[in-house]
């Protein structure tokens, strides 16, 4: 998140003006309906990047929500002589109910089965409407009140309505891009998962997005009908509607505010330029313009024009910066022991969980107390991310039942799991890896803040509890094992947390890194937050568990303090044993 | 005739025409299928080597006469196979250049965000073919007229006196064509060498490296024989269905719908996929208006996807 909206904003009202300028100097009837066409396709690729290009999720059927809008207008016009300055917001609304029922079936689906899913909707309404006899449809001339109609004889006007939409939707874009809104839609992207276990609710988000896309792309579609006064199905639902929203999206860039503006500008003027001059001796020419575009775009920059520019004058601005350095170890020292409590926050009963034949977690009970580090311990494959993954709500279990403080856990989302106070780091880490740490850790904040800045306050202060505040501004990407970790752990106690779920957080890392990391975890203990952490060596974990938990084969083999649980003869057996034989062997 | 008569020949007559269509639309779901299963690739402009496929056939078959010399059986089918071939050079070519950028080893092991690049590209290389073919072939639906586009068996009568099943020759043809194609590249796949590889490259792409498989050629091999499989299956269409340069749109979702009905990366299922759309197609004529055939598929294709992403008759190739 960015704060100040002040320069962005001016800069679309800048673009704005000097638009309307050249609009209003234009005297040719046939260059003001292509300045008109190009806001048009800008509005349309705004919207597709609203969904599109925040989510992550292609759509190639931005079509459906163009021709509702265009049909709304159309038939409301001619059969009730309602004007589009009301059919544009009723399509709209049409816009945002059809988001509403295209959503909720397909946003079960993943990846190009998401993106194939939606070429369907529109193909499919266009036979449809076909069926019901609307193979064209006229707009009626309303010669006795054209204005009223939203029909003027000085086609500037449609310009200046159009600029009006565009900068409305370039607003909400910009606001979305700055706001947690568009923070989550893009975590979403980046790592669905993690997302969800930060407490992101991924389908409330994706359903916001495509309701406000839809009603975008209708009104983009409803305007679009009343410039051309003819609505044919193949016009607004064909395959090059939906095509044309993506590309210039793709062309300008996705996910930014300026991309499909300047994508529709490039790219429109060009492609009815030829139609114009070679359309009668080379008639499909604007379709190969939009599909060399397309190719070039992915072959040569892939990210598209605006970042590509951006990215050219970062270049050359960039200092050779070094790498900031961690902050100081909060304290040098594991913190020593804590009081115990009697009071239990977390009990698991006869939790049971398989895939297929293989049990992976068995009829497994124990508590957890208000205020204690529980080690989970036990061999590779002994069932301990499954029982994470059964705690934060990933996998639900065959059997048994996991209440945290009152509250029933085994039927919940990992958001809503999440919102009641637990929070977890991977094994397998999972950053959003192209955001700023600060942003990756701020969406772990979200939940527990419904203000923005305060948020960002929250993120700020769990990178300081982890020691990553010089590394705010990185991009998580390029993070070493242990920043990767402290991050992890950063984005978890941002939602502050009762109960922390740290999944072989000292996995892949040096002696002194672990040295550093139990610091940390230490600290945070001190401070009154109860963990859960998993590890499959003891050493380590002798210094910071108040108590173990041994697992092996999915099944509790012991618990109990360290020094019970490493003399009981089961877990010497079954687990140091194997090692302390290996070791003999050598 | 009595009305549960006409309802029996009507039904039986849907059935074998569901069947006659359905094997010339699993031959095309083949092609798609064999691509996505090597490569991993979902290629959008499958429907435009379709329809290049078409106009192949048509221009073999008027500039070389090849109805005069042949025939009306054989002719087309030696159009269509020549069609295939060329187009299989034109595959293989815009493999090397074009989609080998975006394509191989990593995107092939990866699942979600390394295959947008290449459906885009090849979104590009749908809207280049299919207005490229409007520049070239003009917009005049066409149609490879031969005596036997219009003319038909009949099996029967069955029951009664009346019942009989008329099979369109064109469209018998056709199906003849499709199990013997589709019977060739099974023999191809699982007897040669070549195919071997195909496997291999497909099973896991990696380990067929270390293997000392040419993966990329692997692709390329797949690539160029999925379109030409496509093709040939176009230029049977072509003999009983008029065509225009756009009319790969009207049969990719087809594809598609085959595809994933048999679940995707399963050639074997593609073939019964792309039958059983055929089939539901034509059934669906019983009970809904002609122009709202293709939304059946298209309601069919989306509950598929909604209920059983892995398809019916193959494996799921999604992880989670």
């Amino acid at each position: 998140m960015r704060g100040g909206a002040g320069k962005p904003v001016a800069t679309i009202l800048a673009f704005a003006a000097a638009y309307l300028v050249v609009g209003l100097v234009v005297r040719n009837q046939y260059y003001q309906l292509m300045l008109t066409l190009v806001l048009v396709w800008a509005i349309m690729g705004v919207s597709w990047n609203v969904f599109s290009g925040y989510s992550g999720l292609v759509s190639f059927g931005h079509a459906s929500f163009f021709g509702l809008g265009a049909y709304t207008v159309a038939l409301f016009l001619v059969k009730l002589d309602l004007t589009p300055w009301i059919g544009i917001p009723l399509g709209m609304l049409v816009g945002v109910a059809a988001g509403v029922m295209i959503g909720y079936p397909t946003f079960r689906l993943r990846g190009v089965y998401f993106a194939l899913a939606m070429l369907a909707y529109p193909l499919a309404l266009l036979y449809i409407f076909e069926w019901l006899g609307y193979q064209e449809v006229a707009l009626p001339m309303k010669r006795e009140a054209p204005a009223a109609y939203m029909q003027f004889p000085d086609h500037r006007a449609y310009i200046v309505i159009a600029l009006a939409m565009l900068i409305a939707a370039m607003l909400v874009s910009l606001r979305i891009e700055r706001s947690r809104f568009g923070l989550s839609l893009t975590a979403i992207k980046q790592n669905e998962w993690a997302a969800e276990a930060s407490g992101i609710d991924a389908l409330h988000w994706k359903m916001k997005a495509i309701m406000l896309s839809g009603a975008i792309a209708a009104a983009a579609g409803g305007f679009y009908a009343v410039v051309l006064l003819v609505v044919t199905p193949p016009s607004v639902f064909g395959m090059l509607t939906s095509a044309q929203a993506l590309i210039v999206t793709l062309f300008g860039g996705v996910a930014t505010v300026w991309g499909p503006v300047v994508g529709s500008v490039i790219l429109i003027p060009l492609a009815e330029i030829l139609h114009a001059e070679l359309g009668d001796k080379i008639p499909g020419i604007q379709g190969v313009v939009f599909g060399a575009a397309i190719v070039l775009v992915i072959l040569v920059a892939p990210e598209g024009v605006v970042p590509k520019v951006r990215d050219a004058f970062a270049r050359r601005k960039r200092r050779g910066a070094a790498r900031p350095a961690l902050d100081e170890p909060v304290a040098a020292v594991v913190a020593t022991r804590r009081a115990a409590s009697d009071e239990v926050l977390l009990r698991v009963t006869n939790l049971s969980r398989s895939f297929g034949g293989l049990r992976a977690v068995q009829d497994v009970s124990f508590e957890v107390r208000k205020g204690e580090v529980l080690g989970i311990i036990g061999p590779n494959g002994a069932g301990k991310t499954t029982l994470f993954n059964v705690l934060n709500g990933f996998i639900r279990p065959d059997a048994g039942e996991v209440v945290f403080r009152g509250k029933a856990l085994t039927r919940l989302k990992p958001n809503e799991v999440c919102a009641l106070g637990i929070g977890r780091t991977f094994q397998v880490m999972r950053p959003f890896p192209r955001m700023r740490v600060l942003d990756n850790v701020v969406v772990g904040a979200f939940v527990a803040d419904a203000d923005d800045e305060r948020a960002l306050a929250a993120a700020r202060d769990a990178l300081a509890r982890v020691g990553l505040t010089a590394y705010a501004d990185a991009v998580a990407g390029g993070l070493t094992t242990l920043e990767l970790r402290q991050m992890e752990l950063a984005r978890a106690i941002a939602s502050r947390p009762k109960l922390l779920l740290a999944d072989e957080t000292l996995a892949g890392l040096g002696a002194q890194e672990i040295d550093r990391l139990l610091a940390t975890l230490g600290a945070l203990a001190s401070a009154g937050l109860t963990i859960v952490i998993i590890e499959h060596t003891m050493q380590a974990m002798v210094r910071l568990a108040d108590r173990f938990v041994v697992l092996d084969h999915g099944a509790v083999l012991a618990a109990g303090k360290p020094e019970e649980v490493t003399r009981d003869p089961k877990v010497i057996e079954a687990y140091l044993g194997k090692r302390w034989m290996a070791r003999a062997e050598h | 005739m009595s009305p549960s008569l006409v309802l029996l020949e009507n039904v039986l007559q849907a059935l074998t025409a569901g069947l006659l269509i359905g094997s010339v639309y699993a031959l095309m779901c083949v092609g798609l299928g064999l691509i996505f299963g090597v490569m991993r690739v979902i290629n959008f402009a499958q429907g435009e080597f379709l329809m290049l496929g078409m106009y192949g056939t048509l221009y073999a078959y008027t500039w070389l006469a090849l109805g005069r010399l042949l025939g009306p059986f054989v002719g087309p089918i030696v159009g269509a196979v020549i069609a295939g071939i060329v187009v299989y050079f034109a595959g293989i070519l815009l493999h090397r250049y074009l989609l080998a950028r975006v394509t191989g080893i990593k995107v092939a092991g990866s699942e979600g965000e390394g295959h947008y690049p290449q459906l885009i590209l090849t979104l590009g290389l749908s809207l280049i073919l299919s207005n490229a073919g409007l520049i070239v072939f003009g917009s005049t639906p066409e149609n490879i007229r031969t005596p036997l586009s219009a003319t038909a068996w009949e099996i029967g009568p069955l029951a009664a006196d009346h019942v009989s099943i008329f099979l369109n020759k064109a469209r018998s043809v056709a199906f003849l064509v499709s199990v013997g194609v589709a019977i060739a590249l099974f023999l191809f796949i699982t007897r040669t060498r070549i195919g071997k590889m195909l496997r291999a490259a497909a099973d896991n792409p990696e380990a067929a490296t270390y293997m000392g498989i040419d993966v990329e050629r692997a692709h390329r091999i797949a690539f160029g024989l999925g379109c030409a499989i496509t093709a040939v299956a176009g230029g049977l269409v072509a003999t009983y269905y008029p065509f225009q340069p756009y009319v790969g749109l009207e049969f990719v979702i087809i594809m598609y719908a085959g595809v994933v009905l048999g679940g995707m990366g399963s050639i074997g299922g593609a073939f019964w996929g792309g039958l059983t759309i055929g089939l539901v197609q034509q059934l669906s004529t019983l009970v809904l208006p002609l122009q709202l055939q293709n939304t059946a598929i298209f309601v069919v294709f989306l509950l598929i996807m909604m209920l059983r992403p892995e398809g019916l008759f193959g494996r799921n190739v999604e992880r989670a």
